[in-house]
């Protein structure tokens, strides 16, 4: 965290490896933290993906969910974007749901994408601020 | 209850637990508290010798436990501060010699006479970590900022709050001031961000460290000292002092010691 005084005194972020290292510990600590094997972690992931793919029509290739440190809590972060849709039809249309084959690229007017995961996890990325 | 039980743990070995405990026992005593520092590292005694009193020792803290000896014949006064005791660890027995009630119960005899009862804990996290950290009140995990210092002070964090020990206070040891501002090395702020614990003091790589226990002379005995003085700060706030923590990158300049000061207000919680 850059404090206000930080800024004002030019102590600027570090460049070197050291921010490589903090990087490294983050992610290392956050696994350690929750003690989960990674192909547990993976199968896990796996089945989230697949309970949400029941209900929408979701974007796989950009999928991201990962394991995140708060503090001292851990938590499992997930951003799952759907497909888009085409414009002009009703986002919640489940009519449309079905026929949907094709994946829309033009974003003018879309629908803005929203939370897919439901209460169970959160679907924005945090940023470390 | 009076004395304050702290102990002095790391996970990983060799970053600066037995000279901490040391030189906070020595820094106490010069500020005329009652202070008696325990070596649990049994087996790798090491205390004494880096106190200068390796050479008055007949009984250790195996002796008081098994029975041996009464518990102040294990108490070695040191040569400069007449209130200041070290009981030494046993050096041919074994982490098993000792259990966790052992050190409550022999703490327990000791708080009434004493301000400070120190606890330098053996590395890792077995049995002589749980006993080093059971009588504990206050716990002080210290580290170096490196990768893999850090990761174990996490997990002695994780192991402390799961016996209800709290996270504890981190020192950070050996810091780098001119590697920190090259973006080489961990700084202060880095490590907290990560462990997300309180830090309690940030202490300076310092080449008066190795004479110093070449002689037995804690460095903090030095005035000149940039480690020394860094764990008189650490004593001081021990002590409940309010003692705004300096990152060791910083030194002198005007505007420096201006930031400084504010930033106090905010580091200090
Ligand atoms: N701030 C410092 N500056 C320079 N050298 C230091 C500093 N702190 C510790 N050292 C040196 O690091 C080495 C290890 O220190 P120390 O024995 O206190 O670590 P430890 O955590 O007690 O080790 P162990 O886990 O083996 O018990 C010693 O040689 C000591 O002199
Ligand atoms: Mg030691």
């Amino acid at each position: 965290m850059v404090s206000f005084l930080d800024r004002l005194m030019g102590r600027a972020p570090a460049k070197g490896s050291s921010s490589k290292a903090k990087e490294r510990l983050q992610f290392v600590l956050v696994h350690d933290r929750i003690n989960l094997p990674p192909e547990q972690l993976d199968a896990m992931k796996q089945e989230i993906l697949a309970v949400i793919s029941k209900y929408v029509s979701v974007d796989a290739t950009n999928v991201d969910i990962a394991l995140q440190q708060r503090d001292r809590d851990s938590l499992l972060v997930a951003e799952v974007p759907f497909k888009k849709r085409r414009e002009g039809i009703e986002q919640d249309d489940p009519a449309y749901q079905l026929s949907n084959v094709e994946e829309e690229t033009e974003p003018t007017n879309a629908a803005p994408q929203r939370s897919s995961a439901g209460n169970a996890t959160k679907t924005t990325r945090r940023r470390k601020s | 209850m009076g004395a304050k039980v702290v102990t002095v743990t790391s996970g990983k070995g060799g970053v600066g637990k037995t000279t901490t405990t040391a030189n906070l026992g020595v820094a106490l005593a010069r500020m005329d508290k009652k202070v008696v520092v325990i070596d649990a590292d049994i087996g790798l005694r090491n205390l004494d010798v880096v106190m200068g009193l390796e050479n008055r020792i007949v009984y250790d803290l195996v002796d008081v436990i098994e029975g041996r000896c009464k518990l102040r014949q294990a108490m070695i006064k040191h040569k400069q501060f007449p209130e200041l005791y070290l009981i030494p660890a046993a050096q041919t027995r074994d982490k098993s010699a000792v259990s966790p009630s052992d050190m409550i119960q022999l703490t327990d005899q000791l708080r009434n006479e004493f301000d400070f009862i120190l606890i330098d804990s053996p590395a890792g996290i077995e049995r002589g970590f749980r006993n080093a950290v059971a009588a504990a009140d206050e716990v002080l995990i210290v580290t170096n900022p490196e990768v893999s210092a850090v990761r174990d002070a996490d997990r002695i964090i994780g192991l402390l709050e799961a016996e209800n020990k709290g996270p504890g206070q981190l020192i950070l040891n050996r810091v780098k001031s001119d590697m920190v501002k090259k973006g080489e090395m961990l700084s202060a702020d880095d490590v907290t961000d990560i462990l997300a614990i309180r830090l309690i003091g940030i202490v300076p790589e310092d080449e008066g460290v190795i004479p110093a226990s070449n002689s037995g002379n804690p460095v903090t005995l030095n005035e000149n000292s940039r480690a020394g003085a860094a764990f008189r700060d650490i004593a001081r706030r021990l002590m409940g002092e309010n003692i705004p923590l300096v990152p060791v990158e910083e030194n002198g300049g005007f505007l420096k010691r201006l930031s400084r000061l504010f930033a106090g207000s905010s580091n200090g919680s």
